[in-house]
């Protein structure tokens, strides 16, 4: 046999006990292309556009899910930052109305989730990106699977805080009108943002990207998190390289299927996004890995580096496996879709101050945590502007995914369900740095972008 | 000719019992399934692996409904049993 029996057993056990999946392909859309002076026009054929697509992502990808044995868990559509293409309907309701069609057409093609509606803000705000902003709260809250973004800022560009500071009325505004305050789950601040990141809630068909493109995101912390269990006398040096060399298979499997699913869909295939992803389904823990490696609880002194060594034993096995690795590409560790991140933030092993450590060595940012819903606006763009200082002072992408919880105070548990999960609330400095960041304006950008 | 054989893996995976080989065997000999290799073991984890490189270039059904089908037979053997194109072992574990 061309394979020995513990290569095809390896793969077999990385699917079934493992939770080896493809854990999205995610179509880009131009929709550039639909701009109509007729209102009702451009939203048909928004509409038409994104279903046409949707149908041919869904049908071919099944047909992979069989022929490979690998579960495709989500299939998803990104498209073209809707503030861009709204700029001659620059009406609040009119973006309400726009994310209401590609809600539809969403829900009309089998889509959970469709990404796009945000804006490129690095510098400075259009009256089409502050329309957008003004009724984040609105679509956030009235829609069920559209997912925004804002990039507030970029290495070469400096922060926008003036960006920033209309953010922690705005998630306040939409954590209130939403069920278990779900909107703020689908929106997600940037820096340094990829125009090929296919993970929502931050996925959008970047300008300079052709008319369709497929992006995969594989993911795997549970096969990761086997080999080091296997491989517990090793020193960090060979801890490393059996890390790399699983990441390098998981992201085959993604390189093979995602060529395939381009070329059955006669498209450019993008990019793969080596990311390792957390589920909330048991062993798919991102925290689960770095506790493998030794550290009794995600949090503990100790765990940083162990991020650290995870993320960049990631990229080494990855960038070797595929040709186009992009998007986020590293290592999420998101609180509430992530077991282990909860459970360290119940038992006290992991509080706000760690995490954001934690995010300065690995992508892709402060994700899905809850703070009290009585937190101050400006202590949330607060957090907001520190975690995103990190990305732009060492160019790496860096973005926000927070959620304040209405009536709720740290300690409590503010449940999502589903993919989502649970998010412990946080507690946060009851110090403000509200005169500081009042001075609005932007951070200029770092002496490290001055490189011509 | 080499070129016109389409390679699909099936692993068997579970406790060892009798007639696994003979029943997955008569299922691909009903669908003109040619086997071309077969290998089996007991892993140093205890489990029963069962794998065999077959040729689907003459099946007459389409390959997601022999998953289908080996799926429900692995069900009444109290096993699991996965298929898989042969491109993704070339692509996991050759460089």
């Amino acid at each position: 046999m061309a394979f020995d029996l513990e290569e095809i057993y390896e793969t077999a056990s990385m699917i079934l006990r493992q939770n080896l999946d493809i854990r999205t392909t995610t179509l880009g859309v131009n929709l550039k292309d639909c701009i109509d002076s007729d209102f009702a026009a451009f939203r048909r054929k928004v509409y038409d556009k994104i279903c046409a697509h949707a149908s041919g992502l869904i049908n071919e990808s099944a047909l992979l899910e069989q022929k490979y044995g690998v579960p495709i868990v989500n299939k998803r559509i990104a498209v073209t930052p809707v503030s861009l293409i709204m700029e001659t309907h620059c009406r609040p309701e009119r973006f309400l109305e726009m994310a209401q069609t590609l809600d539809t057409a969403a829900a009309d093609a089998g889509i959970d989730y469709i990404g796009g509606f945000g804006a490129m803000v690095q510098k400075g705000m259009t009256c089409s990106d502050r329309t957008l902003i003004e009724a984040l709260p609105a679509v956030l809250s009235r829609t069920g699977r559209v997912c925004a973004f804002l990039n507030v800022g970029a290495n070469v560009s400096g922060l926008n805080l003036d960006a920033v500071n209309l953010l922690g009325g705005m998630l306040k505004q939409t954590a209130e009108r939403s069920k278990n305050a779900v909107g703020c789950a689908k929106f997600v601040v940037f820096v340094n943002a990829p125009e090929d990141n296919p993970f929502m809630a931050g996925a959008f068909h970047g300008v300079g990207e052709a008319d369709t493109t497929l992006n995969i995101g594989v993911s795997g912390p549970g096969v990761v998190k086997s080999v080091v269990e296997k491989n517990r006398e090793n020193d960090l040096t060979r801890l490393s390289e059996i890390i790399k060399r699983t990441v390098f298979k998981i992201t085959r499997a993604g390189e093979l299927i995602g060529r395939e699913l381009a070329a059955a869909l006669n498209i450019n295939f993008g990019i793969v996004d080596i990311s390792l992803a957390s589920t909330t389904a048991r062993g798919d823990s991102v925290a689960g890995v770095i506790e493998a490696f030794g550290i009794e609880k995600i949090g503990a002194h100790g765990s940083t580096l162990a991020l650290a060594l995870l993320m960049d034993a990631v990229k080494k096995g990855g960038a070797m496996a595929s040709g186009c690795v992009g998007g986020l590409s590293g290592t999420f560790i998101p609180v509430s879709e992530d077991a282990g991140m909860i459970e360290a933030v119940i038992k006290g092993a992991l509080g706000l101050d760690k995490l954001e450590a934690l995010t300065s060595v690995c992508s892709v940012g402060l994700d899905m945590f809850a703070v009290p819903g009585d937190t101050p606006e400006e202590t949330i763009n607060g957090i907001i502007a520190d975690e995103l200082a990190i990305g732009v002072i060492n160019n790496k992408t860096t973005g926000v995914r927070i959620i304040p919880a209405p009536g709720k105070q740290a300690g409590e548990l503010l449940e999502f369900g589903g993919l989502l999960g649970a998010a412990p609330v946080m507690r946060v400095s009851p110090f403000s740095a509200g005169e500081f960041l009042k001075r609005g304006g932007r951070l200029p950008a770092p002496v490290t972008s001055i490189r011509n | 000719m080499e070129s016109e054989k389409e390679l699909v893996f099936i692993t068997v995976i579970g406790k060892d019992r009798k007639g696994v080989v003979a029943t997955v065997s008569s299922y691909l000999y009903q669908k003109a399934v040619n086997i071309v290799d077969i290998n089996q073991r007991i892993m140093t984890d205890g489990y029963f692996v069962m794998s065999m490189m077959v040729d689907v270039a003459d099946m007459p059904i389409p390959m997601e409904e022999m998953g289908r089908d080996l799926e429900a037979i692995g069900q009444d053997l109290a096993m699991q049993i996965q298929v898989q194109h042969e491109n993704l072992f070339k692509m996991m574990h050759r460089i």
